[in-house]
Order: C-alpha cells, then structure tokens, then sequence
C-alpha cells in the first residue's frame, strides 16, 4: 500500500521531448517508474529512449493503457495539458510546471475535483512511493527510503534535505508529495493527511510548511479533531519579512496572515513536534514511533 | 504586478466603473492646472505602490489651484515607505456620506476567487476584520461560470443596502468582478467606494496588482502603461533577468542555494547560529557553474554582505559544477569575503575535490555550515 503512486501507476509523460522532459522521463524510468508513454503534438510515431510518444493523451492511453500522468509543457500551455489529462481519467496528474497563472490552476483543480482526479501541484518536485520503486516527479530518487512516514512538503529541495536525513537515521518513507509552491494547488496538507489515515502503511507524518497563506493551520486543526498518527513538522520562513515573496509564488506574509509563528503555534497546539531545523526532524520521528 | 492608482482607475473606467473627475500630475504647477480645470475643491494623491499613504501625508485636500499647488509640491518632495513619489492624482473632492469596501481576492483553501464587501470601508480589510467582522459579506466565484448580475445584487442586498441602492451597488460589484476576470487579478479593490451626500456612488480609490505568472497575457496593458512591472534597483534586475528568485534583507550574510525552502530554511539556520542574512539567492534547478558564478556576482553586488554562505543540496544541480563556479568566482572576481560552502548530493566528490584543491573549505551539513560562516562574520566586524 501506499498513497496515490503505486506499483500499479503507469505514467504518461506531457511534453516529453522538451529538454526538462526528455531529461526526467529517463531518470523516472532508470529509477523504476513505468513510464509506459510520451506525449507531444506533432511528435507521434516517434520514440525518447524506448518510450513511444504519441501526439495525443487520449492515443497515448489507449494504446498504453496509462494511469497517471506527469507534465513538463511550458506555464502557458500547462493548463491545457492539465485537463487533456483529466478528459481521460488519468489520476493523479502531476503539474510539474512552474508559473501558472492563478486563474488556470483554479479552472484546472475546479475540473480535476468534480472528477474525483487528484493534481499534485503546479509547481511541485512531484511524489514519490520508494517501496514501490515509483516516482512521478524530478526528486533525486536515492534520497527516499522505502518505510512508514508519509512525507508531504511545500518546497522540493528542502524535502530531500529531510529525506536524506530521514534515510541516514533509518526511517523510510511510505510515500513522499510535493504539495507545490502555489498559492493554489491541487493537494492541500489537510486533504494530504486524509490519504495518509487510509494507507495502513503509513505510521508517522512529516509535514514541511513554508510561510504564505494558512494551509498548516488548518493542518493542525484537522489533527487537533483527532487525528490518529503522530505528526512531526517543519515550518520555512522564520525569518523571512512581511510583503515579499520568497522564491515560491505562495512564500508570501500578507499583512498579518502566512507567518511562520503563527504555524508553528497552530501545530504545536494540535500536538504536532514542530522541528526548529530540519536536522531535527528525524529525532523527533524516532522520539514519537 | 501592482498598478499605481491613476493606471488602475483608467482599466476600472473602461469597465463602467465611475471615478471621481482627475487628472495625474508630474509637478505642482501642473496640479495647480489640474484643480483650475476641476473647478472644484480636490484632494491631491501621491501616487506610490505602497498602502497607508494616507496615513503617511500622502493625501492632502486643497480649496484653490494655489492650494492644489502647494499640496503637490509637498507630495512630491516625499517618499512614501521608502518610494519616491514621482506623481499625483489631483481629483474633485466628494462630499462623503459613506464608505463602503469591495475587493476581489484569491482564496488559496477554497481555490477560487472571493468577493468581498462591506457597508463599513476607508480602512483596509484586515482592519475590518477585526473591527466589524459581522459587517463583512464574502462570495466565492464559481470557476467555471464566473460572477453572476444576481450574485452581485444579493451581495449588495446582504451589505445591508436600501433596495433603491441595489442595482447601483452591484453595478460596481460586478465592475470590479469583470477587472479582476480580464487582467487575471491576484487581488482588485475599491476602497472606499463612495456614496456622496448627493447620492452619487464614485470609486475614490482604485487598486489592481496583477498574477506575475500571468504578465505574459498582458502584453498591451505593459506597453501602454511605459513602465516596467516592477521597481527594481540593478541587483534584482539581474537576478530577475537570469530567471533567480532573489530578496534583499537587512543582515549581512548572503546566502545562496537551490531551491526556495531550503534557501528559506538557510536564512533560519544562520538566524538561529546568531547571524542575519542580507540576501535570499536561490539559483533553482540545475545550476551549472557559470550560474553559480553569476549568481555570487549578483550577491556581491549589495554592499551590505560580509560573508557568503553557499548551501546546495544536488540532485539535478551537481556539486562538480557547483565548486567550478565557486572557484571561478574567487578567482576571477577576487572575493575578499568569507566563503562558506556546503553541498551534498549528485558528484560531491568531485566537487569537494575542486574545492579542496582551490584550498576552500566545505561543510558537510547546513548546522555546520550556518554556525560557521556565523563565527567568520564576528571574526570580520
């Protein structure tokens, strides 16, 4: 078991003979992911490494009988290839794509929801399921442990920093989500942490926040109602100042909303070990399981 | 994207939305012009991308021209949380009966837009939150169908306005709506819109800051504004033009990694360790050695920095590359100032290899490398 990536997953991936896809369509598939198909208008009848690209999702699926699919098109075109996955029941659809206008992904989550789909992202290293041997996304896959915490994060490098450290105490990962750096996305921790409860395999969560918006405070109210697995978390932008936005879209302090403090407060109320650095994380994970 | 007032008020007219009478001016004797075509009694703006303007003297009322002109005069020499302000709006001056708020933002847990208004406005919504939070009225905007005539008028019906103010109200409403629709708002607002003692409803101020990822759809609203999107002193032009998310802070340590919330997380480590970073450098995905060179350049650049902290966690971003545009750096630009490098990950070998024989040190972990560039900044002062 494991949550949205399976064995089972076969992946297509959009925009794959692009330099970023061509790239990570290769890692996926030297990691172990079953990337069964590529697509790219115009590009039909060829092939990146072994993998047939067809000009369409709906060819690609069919002839491939693909599960999930993983985006690498360009912001201005990434909405469009969005719903093209949803049209064909792909699930999850992982937007790796960077700066999409606020308005697409809102139309893009909006169609996703009313079809049960999940978008992971926009703007997101992608997820990972380790004992599974499978990750749709861009991470570096030897970081991730295969194990019992579920992983969800904000930020890319910053989650293969925990992993690494997760790995070299000895704690795996069930499987690890890049949330994305929007302020709109597919996926947000609460409904993360609702996937969790119902894997049998996950016993632990790590949940790294970032500032910008209340996403982690309302984490921490849906684990203050009762939630059942112990919750280790990390929290980004201590020191960061109101009004700018750090690197991600959604790193942002408006007035007096997205702090750092307020996040931590709100998880540690709700009984969450908030790590003052990530090296402190697996300490508190060996502390809790 | 943030528009000044006098540009946003020209989108907001176009969309039917009414605004006082007013024209920009760039010196005091052409707002002392402005106020004599007015004819009336106005209020002159300074026109700067920063709230509480009001609050800083940014806004004066003047009865003549003359006044006009000395308010403009005074305006003009200001700055306004540290901008300059480089024009003002010289608009008639209402006669106010009430202030109300519409504003149009995105609302990140429900993904969707929301609309926002309240019979209560002149101050800032978050002000409102806390004084009259049972005055604010909220409307998610249904993503696929937009905002509906009728939605707009149960808004104004449930602010709690008389049935004759209906349709006038949701007029503006819907105004603002189609605004933030068509120029892909991230946050649109009137506040206040204004109800004159002689019945008129006006837009005295005006307020658009525009999606960043959507600038791309907007090419034409850019080009006829002939300005940039944003203020940018040399530094965070170049950042910006080498596509690196860069923000100036108020330490001395400069710190440079790959990725946002590991860059983040490294600014909180040198905190914790005692010190202050000066800059949030983060290099994204994959930098090869002449972006990592570039990217220490740029640091460089901000006369604030003693010490730079390199932290890189490899995965598509090799530490090889890394370490040749750290020594590239040092050699050829001669940096005089601490270094510290921490890297892991995709060839750190190598990388540690170039480094050693370039006889700079690395640490292994971001503690280690935090405490320690910390220590070599006391050392320097």
């Amino acid at each position: 078991m494991a949550v949205l990536v399976d064995k089972k997953t076969r992946v297509i991936v959009q925009g794959i003979t692009g330099t970023q896809g061509t790239f990570h369509a290769t890692a996926m598939l030297d990691y172990g992911t079953k990337v069964v198909a590529g697509t790219s208008p115009g590009k039909g009848g060829t092939d990146i490494k072994g993998i047939p690209v067809y000009d369409t999702v709906k060819e690609a699926k069919k002839a491939q009988d693909a599960t999930a699919s993983i985006i690498f098109v360009p912001a201005a075109f990434a909405a469009d290839a969005a719903l093209e996955a949803i049209s064909q029941g792909l699930n999850p659809v992982v937007v790796i794509t960077e700066h999409l206008p606020v308005k697409d992904e809102i139309r893009v989550i909006h169609v996703a929801f009313e079809r049960g789909i999940t978008i992971i992202g926009p703007n997101t290293p992608g997820i990972i399921t380790p004992k599974a041997k499978q990750k749709v996304g861009i991470m570096p896959g030897h970081v991730f442990a295969p194990g019992n915490v579920g992983l969800m994060s904000r930020s890319g490098t910053l989650t293969y920093e925990i992993a690494a450290g997760m790995t070299l105490a000895g704690i795996g990962i069930s499987t690890a989500i890049g949330l994305g750096g929007d302020p709109c996305v597919g996926l947000t921790p609460t409904e993360g942490l609702k996937l969790f409860r119902k894997d049998k395999e996950t016993k632990a969560i790590v949940l790294v926040g970032e500032i910008g918006g209340d996403a982690e405070e309302r984490a921490a109210a849906y684990i203050k109602e009762g939630f059942d697995l112990p919750v280790v978390a990390f929290i980004a932008g201590r020191t960061a100042p109101a009004g700018k936005r750090m690197g991600h879209a959604g790193a942002i302090i408006s007035g007096s909303t997205g702090t750092a403090e307020a996040k931590i407060r709100a998880l540690e109320d709700a009984g969450v070990a908030v790590a003052k650095r990530p090296s402190e994380v697996p300490q508190l994970l060996k502390k809790l399981m | 994207m943030k528009l000044y007032e006098m540009e946003a008020k020209e989108i907001f007219r176009s969309f039917n939305i009414t605004t006082p009478a007013g024209y920009a001016a760039k010196t005091p004797e052409e707002a002392r012009k402005r106020a004599t075509e007015i004819g009336k009694p106005v209020a002159v703006k300074a026109q700067v991308l920063a709230g509480k303007r009001g609050k800083a003297g940014g806004i004066k009322f003047a009865d003549t021209p003359d006044q006009a002109e000395a308010a403009a005069r005074d305006i003009l020499g200001m700055r306004i949380s540290d901008l300059p302000v480089e024009a003002v709006l010289v608009e008639e001056k209402l006669d106010i009966q009430q202030e109300i708020y519409i504003g149009i933002t995105v609302d990140r847990n429900e993904r969707k837009y929301v609309v926002i208004g309240s019979a209560a406005g002149g101050m800032s919504i978050e002000e409102l939150a806390v004084k009259s939070p049972e005055k604010i009225v909220k409307m998610y905007v249904d993503p696929m169908l937009g905002f509906q005539s009728y939605e707009a008028q149960e808004m104004a019906v449930a602010m709690g306005f008389p049935s004759k103010m209906v349709r006038s109200v949701a007029g503006f409403i819907l105004g603002l709506w189609n605004v933030a629709d068509a120029y892909d708002a991230e946050l649109t607002e009137i506040n206040p819109l204004i109800l004159t003692k002689d019945g008129r409803l006006l837009a005295a101020d005006a307020r658009l800051n525009i999606d960043d990822s959507a600038l791309y759809r907007h090419k034409k609203l850019i080009d006829g504004i002939k300005r940039k999107p944003a203020e940018q002193n040399e530094r965070e032009r170049l950042a910006a033009e080498h596509d690196m998310a860069y923000v100036e802070l108020d330490g001395n340590i400069a710190c440079i990694c790959n990725g946002a919330g590991l860059t983040m997380a490294t600014l909180d480590a040198v905190a914790l360790h005692g010190g202050n970073a000066s800059t949030f450098l983060d290099l994204g995905g994959g930098a090869d050695a002449e972006r990592v060179k570039k990217g220490i350049e740029i640091a460089l650049m901000y006369p604030n920095v003693r010490a730079i902290l390199v932290n890189i966690m490899g995965g598509i971003t090799r530490c090889d590359e890394v370490a040749k545009g750290v020594v590239a750096a040092r050699q050829e630009r001669g940096v005089s100032i601490p270094m510290v490098i921490r890297m892991v990950g995709t060839n750190e070998k190598q990388g540690q290899e170039i480094l050693s024989s370039a006889g700079i040190p690395f640490l292994k972990t971001m503690e280690e490398a935090a405490e320690r560039v910390v220590q070599l900044t006391k050392e320097v002062a």
